[in-house]
């Protein structure tokens, strides 16, 4: 996998690293985010316990570099967001990051495949690798059959299908760093620990962090480590939306 | 950014909402057929106008207005003024420069196609369409006191074949009351189409004209024998109109004076083509109104594109936060939405131009032969594809209203996907 040179090499910066970082929607609104502190590391998987309102979809846009912060640092994979431009942010994410949803994770005017290459499109990098390759094997390797399902209309899948889909194109091109929002509470408790487990597998093989936020603390016993976002965000207002 | 990635998402985003973009470019197609129609029927309509007469290179008749003079003399719409004499007709056929002159004769019908005295010259120096000549498609000129030709429409409205027999009426109304019964016309030739007020016209010889006329301009006609009428001298002391045709067109401007300012008479000269000129910028308000509906059309149909992105927009909040999540900048977002914009209006436009070809090819038989429409002056050329240009464009620019909308959401919902 290509990296541009003044990146540092996995491993050696942490995945995430907030410091003294307060956020808010309106320019003079209470803050939602006021985190002092929170780091993860290299390929370390971290569980955020949040309920709704709690300003966990918030803290994932501002660490993927969507939402601006009011202040404060965000370190990603060793790259200062705050100081780089919108644009230099979008490419970054492109590059880096793999991001999966609750649910409709997926383009449903595309087929399987091409939702699952779409990074590619705003990334060079991420597509150099023979992303059509990667992304057959990934599939394979959450459990679906490439050959029956990537030419397949995305919203010809069920629910479980389409987020091992979402997971696959998240991991395209080995990124340093999986947000996940909610992952699994559209499935069912069996299909969401399989779900998980294979998720872990992949990351761990790509090595790449894990930011996985959900409500439900019971996924917690999965992770390296859990956090109570409640705790981390002395903020705790209600969020517009969960 | 490249704009190639999200052309093809923009393209499979239009496929995947089947029915809905179908309508819309239905929508387009149908209102871009409707201007481009418009647009040829204008070209069509001015070229056949401006094609009425050629190889003439001056009328003269009695002085009111140049307009009022082409109106009457080619159009034979309206009357004229005042005649002018035998004399004055001489004067200016004997004129140095002068090749040929045709003198007509009006003031007479059949059921509503006036009906024009002339010689037989007039099949022969006649032009229109850049120096086409008359042709016949059947029989020959008149040759014999009471012959006459008529106009493809004529014969084709009264179907009329050679050897019929007509009767002309005193004046120019669809009903006349005097009729020149007592001297049947017989048919010697039909002309073919030209999509000119030939087709309309009857043609007799000057002296016929005077025959009837004989005994009483308002008469049945004469009783007199044919053979005691073609051993009379009748040769008429008055004309409405002649055309001139000179050695060279340069002497034109030299005998319009000659003749505008001729003492004796008031006699008027002009020249088909500034007269027609003129007249079309009469005729051409119309036309100019016709053409600003039609683009009015295509703005309806482009407001469709309009109508059916936005209220997609909604729904397709999703989206937007997913391509964003992707690594998608805002202008990503933007550009999506205005190519689909600009690719539903291209397809509308290239399905309504091929439409209108298509349909231009299937009727040219028709064209030339009622209206003596040349289907090659309206082939697919420059027009066809600025307004194909110019309908992408313009979808594109209205596009951006919805594209706006989209890119402030998706800076406002980042990842967060609010429905």
């Amino acid at each position: 996998m290509t990296r541009s040179a003044a990146s540092p090499t996995p491993g050696s910066a942490p995945a995430v690293d907030l410091e003294a970082l307060r956020f808010a929607y309106e320019r003079k609104g209470p803050d939602v985010i006021d985190i002092p502190r929170f780091t993860a590391a290299a390929g370390e998987r971290v569980f955020l316990k949040g309920a709704s309102g709690s300003g966990k979809s918030t803290l994932l846009g501002l660490i993927a570099g969507i939402l601006d912060a009011r202040s404060g640092a965000v370190r990603v994979l060793g790259e200062d967001l705050s100081a780089l431009s919108a644009a230099r942010r979008d490419r970054f994410r492109a590059e880096r990051l793999g991001v999966i949803f609750q649910m409709f994770n997926l383009l449903p005017w595309l087929p399987v495949g091409a939702n699952i290459v779409l990074p590619g499109r705003f990334s060079p990098a991420r597509r150099a690798g023979g992303l059509e390759a990667e992304g057959r094997r990934l599939l394979t390797r959450l459990g679906l059959d490439p050959q029956a399902v990537w030419d397949r209309p995305a919203r010809a899948l069920s629910v479980g299908q389409q987020q091992r889909v979402a997971a696959a194109r998240a991991l395209i091109g080995r990124p340093g760093l999986i947000l996940a929002d909610e992952p699994t509470s559209a499935l069912d408790a069996d299909s969401r620990d399989a779900f998980i487990a294979l998720l872990m597998e992949e990351c761990a093989a790509s090595g790449a962090a894990l930011i996985f936020v959900s409500h439900d603390g019971a996924l917690a016993r999965h992770f390296d480590r859990a956090e109570d976002l409640a705790v981390l965000n002395r903020a705790g207002l209600a969020e517009a939306a969960s | 950014m490249s704009a190639a990635p999200i052309l093809s998402l923009a393209w499979r985003s239009i496929l995947s909402r089947g029915v809905t973009a179908l309508l819309t470019v239905a929508t387009v197609a149908v209102s871009v057929m409707l201007f481009l129609s418009v647009e040829k029927a204008r070209h069509g309509a001015r070229a056949s106008f401006e094609n009425t007469i050629s190889g003439v290179d001056l009328i003269v008749g009695a002085r009111s207005s140049p307009v009022n003079l082409l109106l009457y003399s080619v159009f034979h719409i309206g009357d004229a003024t005042n005649n002018i004499t035998w004399d004055s007709y001489q004067e200016v056929a004997n004129a140095p420069g002068v090749a040929w002159t045709v003198p007509i004769s009006l003031g007479d019908s059949h059921r509503g196609y006036r009906v024009v005295g002339t010689t037989q010259g007039f099949f022969e120096r006649y032009q229109y369409a850049g120096r086409r000549p008359l042709r016949f498609n059947e029989g020959q000129p008149f040759e014999r006191l009471f012959d006459a030709v008529v106009g493809a429409t004529v014969a084709r409205q009264l179907g009329y074949q050679t050897g019929d027999e007509i009767i002309v009426a005193h004046g120019a109304g669809a009903v006349s009351f005097i009729e020149h019964d007592l001297n049947p016309f017989t048919i010697t030739g039909i002309l073919a189409p030209t999509g000119t007020p030939v087709d309309r016209s009857v043609f007799v010889s000057l002296e016929a004209i005077e025959a009837i006329h004989l005994d009483g301009a308002t008469g049945r006609g004469t009783a007199r024998s044919l053979e005691e009428l073609e051993a009379m001298d009748l040769r008429p002391d008055q004309i409405t109109a002649f055309l001139v045709g000179l050695d060279s067109p340069v002497g034109a401007l030299r005998l319009q004076r000659a003749v505008n300012t001729y003492p004796r008479e008031p006699l008027q000269a002009i020249m088909p083509g500034v007269a027609l000129a003129q007249l079309w910028q009469v005729v051409g308000a119309a036309e100019t109104t016709l053409a600003a509906v039609a683009a009015f059309v295509v703005l309806t149909g482009l407001i469709s594109i309009l109508i059916s992105i936005l209220t997609s927009l909604n729904e397709r909040r999703r989206e937007m936060a997913i391509l964003r999540a992707l690594g998608a900048r805002p202008g990503h977002i933007f550009a999506l939405l205005v190519m689909e914009a600009a690719l539903l209006a291209l397809a509308g436009a290239l399905i309504g131009a091929g439409l209108t070809h298509g349909a231009l090819q299937l009727g040219a038989p028709v064209l030339e032969a009622r209206y003596g429409i040349l289907i090659a002056g309206l082939a697919p050329g420059l027009t066809d594809a600025v307004v194909v240009a110019g309908v992408t464009l313009a979808a594109a620019v209205l596009g951006a209203f919805p594209a706006w909308r989209a890119y402030r959401q998706s800076l406002a919902d980042g990842m967060t996907i609010r429905v």
